[in-house]
């Protein structure tokens, strides 16, 4: 999100999911979406099947969308900014650029030009593994389609380089005037029902809600009129320095609502460690998570069907959530817990309904201020919607970006932190498969997910397979330099040789025990994508 | 342009249907085989309808509307014809409702009983097809199917998955994925779109069957808890149980329109597993024991306390969901922010 903003001053779905099926051209990267977003992949394979329009696809892995591809791209783990940035070099040389997009809608358009200027598609092609003949056809078709979307989730961000991948992304959209007119734009795929959301209402560590800046006394002054207090100047820590400051002893206590981090952060070992270190793991779920294991206290809470409130889906549209069956046990709803905890810690909260907290919201934050449950009782409306007349945003930066004009950032490959070498000689990327979910607490206590795969894979192509004497269906032991798994063998041609896909939903085989540390500097995103690992049959 | 139905002047706009105008204008023809989302085969011939100067009747789903039209929609002559066709459509299969998980929202039950049709008149067929149930969450049974195609179109259609297609012929003739393969070993990634559209009983949801009918039901209408998507979809509820996720047939909302993937339709069972926290716990000599929500509440409140006043607020963190709702996410933030006084929060979403 944060490439995102840097580019346009807003770290969001710039276009619809409806607004898909109207584009002439997807380029479709590090999203597997027939999986991950299964429903909004069907926007995209009836645009392609029953309109005409093309796809590109610039994938590691040979997922189902690209039976749909005009052009496959399958780039090396890691290359994204190359290749993103020889599209561009095609774009400017062969003069596909849009030159009034670029002179009144942007800045910064020298610098990046000056850089990509050596990103040739030769060069570019001994970087990737890219054909520089495919890379060219890609970037004619992009440029020269009436709209073009971009559609990308974490197989862009989860690098040390993610946000510098975004902001390719983003360079690429502006270059051509792709954005701001339907069917194109810059689309990131958020991965869980409210990752907006939480993001929007400011669960994170340098924000207050809508994106205001902690380290702004003008951002805070609002809130601090409506909270009665006065509020930290400091950007808080991320996810993995919360994690490191455990380990060391500066955070003490730890407050966990609804987060599984032992099984979804990357080396898994150093998280237990930290989480031990704790005086208080306070962990409120539904089900007792690895996490869990590890608590203090654990508190039970009502569940997505137990309760009222709203999500934010991933693009701007906040939808309702109703209560259609009661809470087990004692299990209340996560919004009481707090209220609780506050008024027990001397707070004054007289919150009695999920409604009156988003009456606080709609207060505080600009951009839903015309959102209301009466509103959105059928139907949701996407943000920026800044009073009740107001019907919502459905295309975003159409006049002008938020941030006034867009910026094009400069942008060089890097290596990835850790690359296979003669030790641990193949290259693992991690991610989700349809029938699974994230840690998989709600999804392996299904029987019909269950029933569709049962055990944790990897996937390995069958040459690979061949050198070590593996067939389908075999025990293999994987390891990195951080630990290792037991898993079975799936030899199916959906990776290249030399890479290896293992999803993180199995807890007895969690990946994150072999995947490292090194994150982003600017967005604190672990690299997933990319580790180093040897695998060997498991007698 | 305009064109008369029913003796009522109706507007309407080039490429419309006939069945779309009527629609459009509060008028009803009854169809099977139609669905707004997908290209019209005029299939069932159970919309059809008498247009002036027309050769035959015509179904109105499929005939484009013309200028000057004049269409009746419930002449003797359309009755009789309708109420054949249904009988046909009656005859291919066991329209058993007794024990049917469709009865009370299946369009061919409501033909029959509209149109007044006390029995099959051309018998049944004598073969009884074996359910296919091997799967954990669609039964499929083609006694009950009317091969109106719904199916079929929706998987290629809608979803795009491409597993559904027709085979054989008269008698034979069937729908399912290719080589007679059971959805199970097919291709299928049970979307659950043909559930969706089958008008009949003969696809239907295997975790609530025999629990609960429409009549029952429930249905709350919510939004998905898994990705980001946001798909609405409604929560079908007996007696304080889930028994299945459904779509509307038609009219659905944006953003998904109905559609659904297998963890949106069939995923929701994790709500009613054993496994769930149904009291809060504190760790007493290294074990969980359990405790009264004002213990936990006191333990908690005490140490975060303790730890505030001992080690500055900044040795408290908080790690928020991507799963919960807004007004959860905003309750947390404030909490670390104005009750704690730290920006230690953050939550998953760069996982």
């Amino acid at each position: 999100m944060a490439g995102l903003a840097t580019a346009f001053g807003s770290g969001a779905m710039t276009n619809s999911i409806t607004d898909l099926g109207e584009s002439d051209c997807f380029l479709i990267t590090g999203t597997n979406t027939t999986e991950n977003h299964p429903v909004i992949a069907t926007f995209i394979k009836r645009a392609v099947t029953h309109r005409g329009a093309k796809l590109i696809l610039a994938d590691p892995r040979n997922i189902e969308l690209g039976k749909f591809a005009t052009i496959w791209l399958r780039q090396k783990p890691g290359t994204d900014v190359a290749w993103i940035n020889g599209m561009m070099n095609v774009i400017i040389s062969e003069g596909l650029l849009n030159e009034k997009f670029v002179t009144e809608r942007t800045e910064n358009f020298e610098a990046l030009k000056a850089t990509v200027s050596k990103y040739t598609p030769e060069y570019v092609e001994k970087i990737s593994g890219i054909p520089a003949g495919d890379l060219k056809k890609a970037a004619r078709l992009y440029a020269k389609s009436g709209a073009s979307a971009i559609v990308y989730a974490m197989g862009i961000t989860q690098h040390i380089n993610g946000t510098d991948n975004v902001k390719s992304l983003a360079n690429l959209a502006m270059l051509t005037g792709q954005i701001g007119r339907p069917g194109t734009g810059v689309n990131p795929l958020r991965g869980q029902n409210n990752v907006q959301g939480a993001c929007d209402m400011a669960c994170l560590p340098g924000n207050l809600p809508a994106y205001k800046k902690v380290t702004e006394a003008a951002d805070r002054k609002p809130f601090e009129d409506v909270w009665g207090v006065s509020l930290p100047d400091k950007v808080g820590f991320t996810i993995p320095k919360i994690i490191d400051a455990a380990a060391s002893g500066a955070v003490k206590a730890l407050y966990v609502m609804g987060e599984n981090p032992m099984m979804s952060d990357p080396d898994v070992k150093h998280v237990e460690k930290a989480l031990k270190n704790l005086d208080l793991l306070v962990v409120q779920d539904i089900f007792l998570t690895e996490t869990g294991n590890l608590a203090h206290v654990v508190l039970p809470t009502a569940g997505w069907s137990e309760k009222e409130g709203t999500y934010t889906n991933t693009e701007r549209r906040v939808q309702r959530i109703r209560k259609a069956v009661d809470a087990p046990g004692e299990a209340r709803p996560d919004w009481e817990i707090i209220t609780l905890l506050a008024n027990r810690l001397g707070a004054n909260w007289k919150y009695a309904s999920a409604k009156d907290i988003f009456e606080e919201v709609r207060k505080v934050t600009v951009s839903y201020a015309g959102i209301t449950y009466d509103r959105i009782e059928k139907e949701g409306i996407q943000w920026p919607c800044p009073n009740t007349e107001h019907p919502g945003t459905q295309i975003l930066h159409s006049a002008a970006f938020t941030r006034g004009k867009g910026l094009f950032s400069v942008c060089e490959h890097i290596d990835p932190a850790e690359l296979p070498d003669n030790e641990y000689p193949l290259l693992l990327t991690t991610g989700r498969i349809l029938y699974q979910y994230h840690t998989a607490t709600m999804s392996r206590r299904s029987k019909g997910l269950v029933s569709r795969t049962p055990q944790p894979f990897v996937e390995i192509h069958p040459d690979d397979a061949a050198k070590l004497g593996i067939a389908h269906g075999d025990k293999i032991e994987v390891s990195s330099r951080r630990g290792s798994i037991e898993v079975f063998a799936e030899v199916n041609g959906r990776c290249d040789k030399g890479v290896v896909f293992i999803p993180f939903h199995y807890s007895e085989a969690a990946v994150n025990r072999l995947t490292h540390t090194a994150i982003d500097p600017v967005a604190n995103i672990p690299e997933y994508k990319v580790s180093a690992v040897k695998i060997r049959k498991v007698a | 342009m305009v064109i008369t139905i029913d003796g009522k002047k109706c507007e309407f706009t080039a490429g419309q249907t006939v069945y779309e105008v009527a629609k459009a204008n509060g008028i009803s023809i009854p169809v099977l085989c139609h669905h707004e989302q997908i290209k019209p085969v005029g299939a069932c011939r159970v919309c059809v309808v008498e247009v002036e100067k027309a050769r035959s009747l015509v179904a109105s789903c499929a005939m484009p509307a013309e200028d000057g039209m004049v269409v009746h929609t419930s002449t003797p002559r359309v009755l009789s014809s309708r109420k054949l066709s249904v009988e046909l459509l009656m005859t291919q299969g066991h329209h058993n409702c007794i024990t049917c998980e469709s009865s009370g929202d299946c369009v061919l039950q409501d033909l029959a009983y509209s149109l007044g049709i006390e029995s099959p008149r051309f018998g049944e067929p004598e073969t009884y097809r074996e359910l296919e149930q091997a799967n954990e969450m669609i039964v499929r049974d083609m006694n009950k199917c009317v091969l109106c195609g719904l199916c079929v179109r929706a998987c290629n259609e809608v979803q795009v998955n491409q597993v559904l297609d027709y085979s054989g012929r008269g008698p034979t003739a069937a729908v399912g994925p290719a080589f007679g393969l059971t959805y199970e070993n097919s291709d299928c990634v049970f979307c659950g779109e043909c559930v969706r559209v089958c008008p009949v009983g003969a696809l239907f949801e295997k975790q609530g069957r025999f629990q609960g009918r429409a009549n029952d039901l429930e249905k709350v209408r919510t939004t998905c808890a898994y990705c980001g998507v946001g798909c609405q979809m409604d929560v079908n509820v007996k007696e304080n149980r889930i028994l299945k996720i459904t779509t509307p047939r038609e009219g659905a909302p944006a953003p998904n329109f109905g559609s659904l993937c297998i963890k949106g339709r069939f995923g929701y069972d994790f709500v009613s597993h054993e496994d769930r926290l149904t009291k809060p716990m504190i760790r007493v000599d290294g074990e969980l024991k359990e405790a009264t929500w004002d213990e936990a509440i006191a333990y908690v409140a005490e140490k975060l306390g303790s730890v505030k006043k001992k080690n500055g607020p900044d040795a408290v963190a908080g790690l928020s969901s991507a799963r919960c709702t807004n007004e959860e996410n905003y309750l947390f933030q404030k909490f670390l922010r104005a009750v704690i006084g730290t920006n230690n929060v953050d939550h998953c979403a760069r996982l």
